[in-house]
């Protein structure tokens, strides 16, 4: 008997999920497949970005933290200027447009910093869909603004107290919910994480972050990026602006994970750098674990980061060579926010300060007339208890 | 040929019911492990389903979810339930199934498992996050150990993903009675007859049913229209509080005096 592999980025991700799962996986790529092709479809999703998400966001030169590093041109796309405050908001509203065409009522999400599960939340406010949300109990304290907005936009939100209580605790309790009530709830994964197809639908739902921007240099400088930058979790947002320069070989693109205390600690977010290939939630990926296949906590200070897998299309890209990553512990991403703060007048994203951070090293060693882009996926009104505890102040 | 068939074929082959009790190794200590096997064997179950905790468990409900924690708190990993294994397998009269999550078997080599495995008595292995589709991971180094892939068939599977699952199960099917994860259950849906019926056609590989079956009751409901029943969390939980008399109950519900 022949069987069929799907949804594998080179040897990375696969469909590693139990038997009730799998006639939902295949409705959803069969429904995918048709929409995603489908005018009527297209059309409505482009009309919620515009219009509602307030898309395109812009590409912004950065001036001043250009001069301060003193190195390449950096241009920092504006995710953070979306409705909801981060890239999330792209593929929740994608996705929950999808399980409403797939005639589901009810939503299913995990979420880790909460943007995602706000993102989510608000999806299903504006197309009247139920929905619920699980979430680490850590990241419930962390992340209490958050928890918060979703309850107001009328989303129930499950505080998930097992095992790490972290964003991997909250994905299997999103999952057990799913196997449960397969029949009228749809799943909005929010990273580009999983089981086929969520990789690649969310990953399609993420891309207009880098034709945006592909169309927008094009524009402002006629040429293409020589570098592009992005922090990588799970890996949305960092597989959304890849994606579209991924043929362009001359467009070097790295992915930032996040050190946490320090690789060498064991004390990190790392999958890429610090883990070995194993199965979690779906997918054949670079894990953090322990010899005997256990999956080891993450640990970050962006909760955003802070999960031990990373999306199998980043995997892929690490192997093959096409994409570079690099790691940023929690302080040199906390002199990030202060760096982006203070020359720019924009507050990042603790997740996108990785980022920030690792680009400005880099933009020094490039030359002037190179361009370097930052994908700014995420504003960090959200993370400012966070900010303060670590930087010794007390705001609560 | 497959231990784990032929035990279950010479059950129903005397009018019995198949019995495979879960449970979860390591939870009260892997010390425990062969006194638990040992009793089982003596009240008559066909085989042992035993469970390697892991760390995320995502098709198991809250009971077998708890005992795993307790069994991982223990130091309990998938390389010392084997070597306990080891410790007493010519001791072990009926086929183990083992019922591991993936990433377990892959950190300890597909390939060294298989062998080990073998030598410690299991017959079966049964990996709940591994569909059909991708079991060229592992099928290969099963097969030469002569250890059978037991495929899950759940009630949301289409007739084809039916057909091909029950046709590719080894030793027996896993037939899962409700939509959801492991767990008691009072009621289960009406059309699980003609499910079982369906299935049974495609092959003469017998067909247990499990998932939220937890009373002499359900072994009987159940065994009337397949070759046997699998108990999970209620037996997780009756060791846990070291309740053998509702053990002996369940497993007396699959003998042929008592199935009507």
């Amino acid at each position: 008997m022949t069987t069929t592999v799907k949804g594998r980025f080179g040897r990375f991700g696969g469909q590693f999920v139990p038997e009730t799962l799998m006639t939902a996986l295949q409705e959803l790529e069969e429904a995918y497949d048709q929409y995603k092709n489908d005018e009527e479809f297209q059309n409505e999703l482009k009309y919620y970005l515009k219009n509602y998400v307030g898309r395109e966001t812009p590409l912004y030169f950065a001036e001043r933290l250009t001069d301060y590093c003193g190195g390449a041109k950096i241009y920092l796309k504006r995710e953070d200027l979306n409705h909801t405050g981060a890239h999330k908001i792209n593929n929740a509203l994608g996705q929950a447009l999808l399980a409403k065409r797939m005639g589901k009522k009810k939503i299913v999400a995990e979420t880790g910093a909460g943007q995602h599960g706000v993102a989510t939340a608000t999806a299903c406010a504006l197309l009247n869909l139920e929905c619920i949300v699980y979430m680490g109990a850590e990241d419930v304290k962390r992340q209490a603004l958050n928890v918060f907005r979703m309850e107001l936009l009328g989303t129930k939100v499950v505080a998930v107290e097992k095992g790490s209580a972290t964003l991997k605790d909250a994905v299997n309790e999103a999952l057990r919910h799913w196997v449960t009530n397969i029949d009228d709830t749809h799943y909005i994964l929010g990273s580009a994480l999983g089981p086929h197809p969520f990789p690649t639908i969310v990953r399609d739902f993420q891309r207009v972050i880098g034709d945006e921007t592909r169309a927008q240099i094009l524009n402002l400088e006629n040429r293409l990026p020589d570098a592009v930058v992005a922090c990588v979790g799970g890996g949305s947002n960092a597989i959304g602006m890849f994606y579209p320069f991924v043929e362009d070989q001359d467009v070097a693109l790295f992915g930032v994970e996040a050190a946490g205390k320090g690789v060498a600690t064991g004390l990190h977010a790392a999958a890429i750098q610090g883990g070995q290939t194993g199965v979690l939630h779906g997918a054949f990926m670079y894990l953090l674990q322990d010899e005997n296949g256990f999956v080891q906590e993450a640990h970050s200070i962006s909760a955003g980061l802070d999960y031990p897998g990373v999306g199998p299309e980043h995997c892929h890209l690490h192997e093959s060579g096409r994409a570079k990553f690099d790691t940023v512990t929690d302080d040199e991403a906390l002199e990030g926010v202060k760096l982006l703060c203070r020359t720019e007048g924009i507050l990042p994203a603790l997740e996108s300060a990785h980022a920030i951070y690792y680009a400005s090293k880099l933009a020094k060693t490039m030359s002037p007339d190179e361009i370097l882009v930052i994908c700014l996926s995420g504003r960090g009104d959200k993370d400012v208890h966070t900010i303060s505890e670590a930087l010794g102040g007390n705001l609560s | 040929m497959s231990q784990l068939k032929d035990a279950i074929l010479a059950t129903t082959a005397n009018g019995d019911k198949a019995f495979v009790p879960y449970i979860m190794a390591g939870d009260g200590g892997l010390e425990k492990l062969q006194s638990t096997i040992s009793k089982l064997q003596e009240l008559g179950v066909t085989a042992i389903e035993v469970g390697i905790p892991f760390t995320d468990p995502v098709a198991d409900g809250p009971t077998i979810e708890r005992a795993g924690e307790r069994a991982l708190a223990n130091g309990t990993t998938l390389r010392k339930v084997i070597e306990t294994l080891a410790g007493f397998a010519s001791e072990i009269k009926v086929p183990l199934v083992a019922m591991t999550y993936l990433n377990p078997i892959l950190a300890y080599g597909v390939e060294q498992f298989a062998q080990d495995a073998s030598a410690a008595g299991i017959r079966g292995v049964i990996i709940p996050d591994m569909p059909l589709e991708e079991k060229d991971i592992i099928h290969p180094a099963l097969q030469e150990a002569n250890i059978a892939l037991i495929q899950l068939v759940s009630l949301t599977s289409t007739p084809e993903r039916v057909e091909r699952l029950t046709k590719a199960s080894e030793g027996f099917i896993y037939a899962v009675t409700v939509n959801g994860i492991t767990g008691a259950r009072s009621s289960f849906a009406n059309e699980l007859e003609e499910h079982f019926a369906k299935i049974q056609d495609y092959t003469d590989t017998p067909v247990l049913a499990g998932f939220g079956i937890s009373s002499p009751d359900h072994v009987k409901s159940f065994g009337a229209f397949c070759s046997g029943v699998i108990v999970g969390s209620k037996i997780v939980d009756s060791l846990a509080n070291d309740d053998w008399a509702t053990i002996e109950e369940l497993v007396l519900a699959s003998k042929v005096a008592t199935v009507r």
